[in-house]
């Protein structure tokens, strides 16, 4: 017998629990089946819904024949991508027809970022307004974002109050003095300065990120004093270490640091920093392994627990194990080399994009694997790209074409399964890199998904 | 008597001055059963270990005379050293010995992310261990020239293979840590350390448990005398804090003999249970409401001869000693599941090496088949019972809340939600997941002398959150986990198919 649910949801990321929840709501009885542990851990934590809108058209016609990755000395000219946009909603109408946005409407990004507060709660910021929030990100850019950890909140590009970056030596992807020198050199409307201090030292040169979450998590001695204590003195000389424009030296009000300060008691952890130094204390997000990500996964998990979803980690749905009448009836679960039916009235697909692995691809073409729904794309492989990599790349927004309920289309515009919806990376239609709206189209498009999904299943 | 309730003494085989030689119920000669599945689907290149003369021979030469069991394949056990070679009996793997497993494609599909390296336990507490990116794909590729020894540190790995769940490439991450381990141990552990000799008897835990079984109230006392666990330490390097076991005053098997073997007969429905070494000789409890349960769904169970499972071997890098094991335990399990039945496991890290370090490490014949066909005990009911909705009316009569902890093991199986889920509509039964982090025991890694504290630095959150929870009574599939339950919080710890038990049977 197969295990059945009202909704299946494949997938484990934002987009996911979004519209396992959203279903749940509906009164649907879900199930969430994931391949791996979710790939927020290697999200920022930063929820994004639209900060640019780029351009879709070149700048000057493109060169006849096909790209050649930059070989050629005749470079493709693009204009600049509008933005950073300070509200994401008004935005949307200047998107192309095909971005998910347009398709479910601005009202579905609206209800994705309520959805999310409400399951983020007074962990994240930035519910109280429609605008976006700059917020400095480890590379020395400022991102425009809609929602963003409250442990970030401090360190917002638009506060004027003077600012301490703060790196370690033996976090080598993360230079704090360069760091800072770019936030200035972007113009932001306060003094800083940056600092490599002595504590990270105190472990092995290539420790893991979580390794010092932990050791401040629990406090742990660092050679003989609390971990937290000898974070505070290592940065507390370095407090006055900000210049004003006239060559004066200020006292810090905020000190930024990588976002590892702590996991399960990050509240705690800033707390008591922020004491010490007399000073606010915010984190900055980083790449993966991402503290913010993981701590956003373990919240959006125990919210589907108590939405009352089943979940599932470690297994695929390696694709359709029944269908009828243009509807999938049991989709086939690989349990450790034995596959498995699993039933349900309504499916939501949102195994992810490209990266994510729920879009595949060869040099014939691109596809997508568990349901083998249609993926629109040039026929030729050489109109996949363009040669100007920060140019609106056509691979970037491939993925499923979903009609305004989700459902994907097939290659005729007709919907392919009655009870498919798609969620999330696999849809196509959005270049969320360039964009930054990857969470907000999850969310849009989760809810859209899961709140379809619920009703089809009701019927 | 219904078939294969084998009812014969244990250990009751050939001794051969190895650790851990006696298969449970060995001595009756095993059949070729009606119908045996097209087994042989060799499709992995054995690793480098076993197959390679000196004492495995030994196996090799007291193998050839055991009839065969497979359907009439002659070797599927043997391997590749036996004294007559007949072509028509081996796969091709077998025909080259000692192949390395090619590991590339997995090494090539890690793309940095450190997904596992955020994931791993023991990272989290111990900066001297570099993290599952560097014990897999990087030692990987590193050990390819032949002057690059394994580093030292992959003894530091508890195999708890959440490294492989965290993976979103697929990168076979414990296999290339089981194969450097292995690695390790065979060419640079000195023999005579204590190191390894402590190794080797915690991962042989069976055999000693098999013998303490025989006196369990005599090796019960033994090891409560006043100083029995710091000669431990002091001798052996394991940790005196732990509390020794308690070894069980009739084991399972003698349960099943004693009580007829099984009472159900259901050519349509069989199971064969993989009891593994602790429901046997210390846990039997377990062992029983397994059965009990499954008869009460209308399951003939069979209680194959068996050995260990092999996990304890992996974590320390005895890939000889779980060959052998496996040899045997795969040899009985394709026959029983040649008669119909499907494996079944109530311990999860028993499961999960049938499932996958089986398949992934040795090239047994019908070790594909062994793997496909094995379940853990509550997945399979999950499967294949309406299991929730025989529940959803029942109630348990003395009103219980439990502090449960999903195992890391049950975990890759997808199966770490599956008792809060089973239960949650259960009248009295209050089931809250004390969170995911690791318990730190990691099967005999907690019981190392020098890696006690870093097990109890990782148990910690568990600690906490299980006191934080409502009940006093913890639950877990896995029996180190419970063990290392209880030496943090002192709680009592039972396993889910005790509740199941409980509120059906």
């Amino acid at each position: 017998m197969a295990i059945d649910s009202d909704v299946l949801v494949v997938g484990g990321g934002l987009a996911a629990v979004a519209a396992a929840v959203a279903a749940a709501r509906e009164g649907a009885d879900v199930r969430l089946v994931s391949h791996k542990s979710s790939t927020l851990r290697q999200a920022s934590g930063l929820i994004d819904a639209l900060g640019y809108v780029p351009a879709t058209e070149p700048a000057t016609p493109l060169r006849e024949g096909p790209p050649t990755a930059g070989r050629e000395l005749d470079r493709d000219e693009w204009p600049d991508p509008e933005g950073p946009l300070s509200d994401p909603f008004e935005g949307i109408e200047r998107l192309p027809d095909s971005h998910p946005y347009r398709i479910v409407g601005a009202d579905a990004l609206r209800e994705g970022l309520a959805l999310f507060d409400d399951l983020a709660g007074d962990a994240y910021r930035g519910g109280h307004t429609d605008r976006n929030a700059l917020v400095p990100t480890f590379g020395g850019s400022v991102k425009p974002t809609a929602r963003y950890p409250a442990s970030a909140e401090a360190g917002l590009a638009s506060d004027p109050r003077p600012t301490l970056i703060v790196g370690f030596r033996s976090l080598t992807e993360y230079d704090a003095r360069a760091f800072a020198g770019r936030l200035e050199a972007a113009g932001v409307p306060f003094d800083v300065a940056g600092a490599e201090v002595e504590f990270a030292e105190a472990f092995r040169a290539d420790t893991k990120v979580t390794r010092v979450a932990k050791a401040l998590d629990h406090d742990e001695e660092i050679e003989g004093t609390p971990a937290r204590e000898a974070l505070a003195r290592a940065v507390a000389p370095h407090l006055h270490d900000a210049e004003d424009e006239a060559g004066g030296v200020e006292r810090v009000d905020r000190v930024g640091f990588p976002a590892f300060l702590g996991d399960d008691r990050g509240d705690e952890v800033r707390a008591e920093l922020a004491d010490r130094l007399g000073a606010d204390v915010f984190e900055i997000p980083m790449g993966p392994p991402s503290l913010p990500g993981l701590r956003l996964e373990d919240r959006l998990y125990d919210a589907l627990a108590d939405a009352g979803v089943r979940f599932e980690t470690g297994n695929p749905v390696v694709g359709i194990d029944a269908a009828a009448d243009g509807r999938i009836e049991t989709v086939s679960v690989d349990r450790k080399g034995r596959e498995t039916p699993y039933g349900a009235d309504a499916f939501v697909l949102a195994t992810g994009g490209l990266v994510g692995k729920g879009l595949d691809s060869d040099r014939e073409g691109v596809r997508e694997p568990v349901f083998d729904l249609h993926v629109d794309q040039p026929a030729d492989r050489y109109d996949w790209f363009v040669d100007d990599a920060f140019g609106d790349q056509p691979y970037a927004r491939f993925g499923v074409r979903p009609d305004e309920r989700c459902r994907p289309l097939d290659a005729d515009g007709g919907v392919q399964y009655e009870n498919v919806f798609a969620a999330g990376g696999v849809v196509g239609g959005a270049d969320v890199a360039r964009e930054k709206s990857a969470s907000g189209v999850s969310l849009a498009t989760g809810v859209t998904a899961g709140r379809e999904a619920a009703t089809e299943a009701n019927e | 008597m219904t078939r294969d309730t084998r009812t014969d003494e244990d250990d009751g085989r050939e001794t051969t001055g190895e650790p851990g030689e006696t298969t449970d119920d060995s001595d009756e000669t095993p059949r070729p059963g009606p119908g045996v599945p097209r087994v042989g689907r060799d499709e992995q290149p054995s690793i480098f270990v076993p197959d390679e003369g000196d004492s495995a021979g030994g196996d090799a030469a007291r193998l050839s005379d055991r009839a065969a069991t497979d359907g009439g394949v002659e070797s599927a056990t043997g391997g590749s050293d036996s004294a007559e070679l007949d072509p028509d009996a081996y796969d091709p793997v077998d025909v080259f010995p000692g192949g390395d497993l090619d590991l590339r494609e997995g090494a090539d599909s890690c793309y940095k992310c450190t997904s596992c390296d955020t994931s791993c336990p023991v990272a989290e507490v111990d900066e001297e261990f570099p993290g599952p990116k560097f014990q897999g794909p990087e030692q990987w590729r590193l050990k390819r020239k032949d002057d690059h020894d394994i580093d030292e540190s992959i003894t530091s790995c508890s195999n708890c293979m959440r490294c492989d769940s965290a993976c979103p490439s697929s990168v076979p991450l414990s296999q290339m840590h089981n194969e450097a381990r292995g690695q390790f141990v065979e060419e640079q552990m000195e023999k005579l350390s204590r190191e390894y000799v402590r190794n080797r008897i915690l991962s042989n835990y069976r055999f000693f448990a098999s013998i303490a079984s025989k006196v369990p109230r005599l090796a019960n006392a033994a090891a409560k005398i006043p100083g029995a666990m710091t000669l431990g330490e002091k001798v052996l390097g394991i940790a005196g804090e732990r509390d020794f076991p308690e070894f069980a005053t009739q084991t399972f098997r003698e349960w099943w003999r004693e009580r007829g073997g099984a009472q159900v007969e259901n050519p349509d429905k069989r199971v064969a249970y993989f009891h593994g070494c602790y429901s046997n000789y210390n846990t039997p409890e377990v062992g029983k409401a397994m059965v009990r349960v499954y008869e009460h769904f209308g399951y003939e169970v069979m209680v194959p001869p068996q050995k260990c499972s092999g996990t304890p071997m992996f974590a320390n890098g005895m890939l000889k000693d779980a060959r052998r094991h496996a040899e045997t335990n795969v040899e009985n399990l394709v026959e029983a599941i040649g008669e119909g039945a499907d494996v079944i496991a109530s311990c999860t890290s028993c499961s999960l090496s049938l499932r996958q370090e089986y398949p992934e490490l040795f090239d047994i014949h019908g070790i594909e088949d062994v793997s496909e066909h094995t379940f853990e005990a509550l997945e399979y009911l999950r499967i294949h019972e309406d299991l929730e909705g025989e529940l959803a009316d029942t109630e348990l009569a003395d009103e219980q809340s439990f502090a449960y902890h999903a195992p890391c093991h049950a975990r890759n199986q997808g199966l770490s939600r599956q008792a809060v889920e089973t239960f949650r509509d259960v009248e009295g039964v209050e089931m809250e997941d004390v969170g995911d982090s690791c318990s730190g025991i990691s099967g005999t890694y907690g019981w190392k002398e020098e890696k006690y504290e870093k097990s109890m630095e990782i148990g910690a959150e568990m600690f906490e959150h299980m006191e934080d929870a409502e009940g006093d009574v913890g639950m877990t599939e896995c029996p180190t986990c419970a063990m290392q339950m209880e030496h943090g919080t002192g709680y009592e710890i039972r396993h889910p198919l005790q509740l199941l038990e409980d509120t059906v049977a």
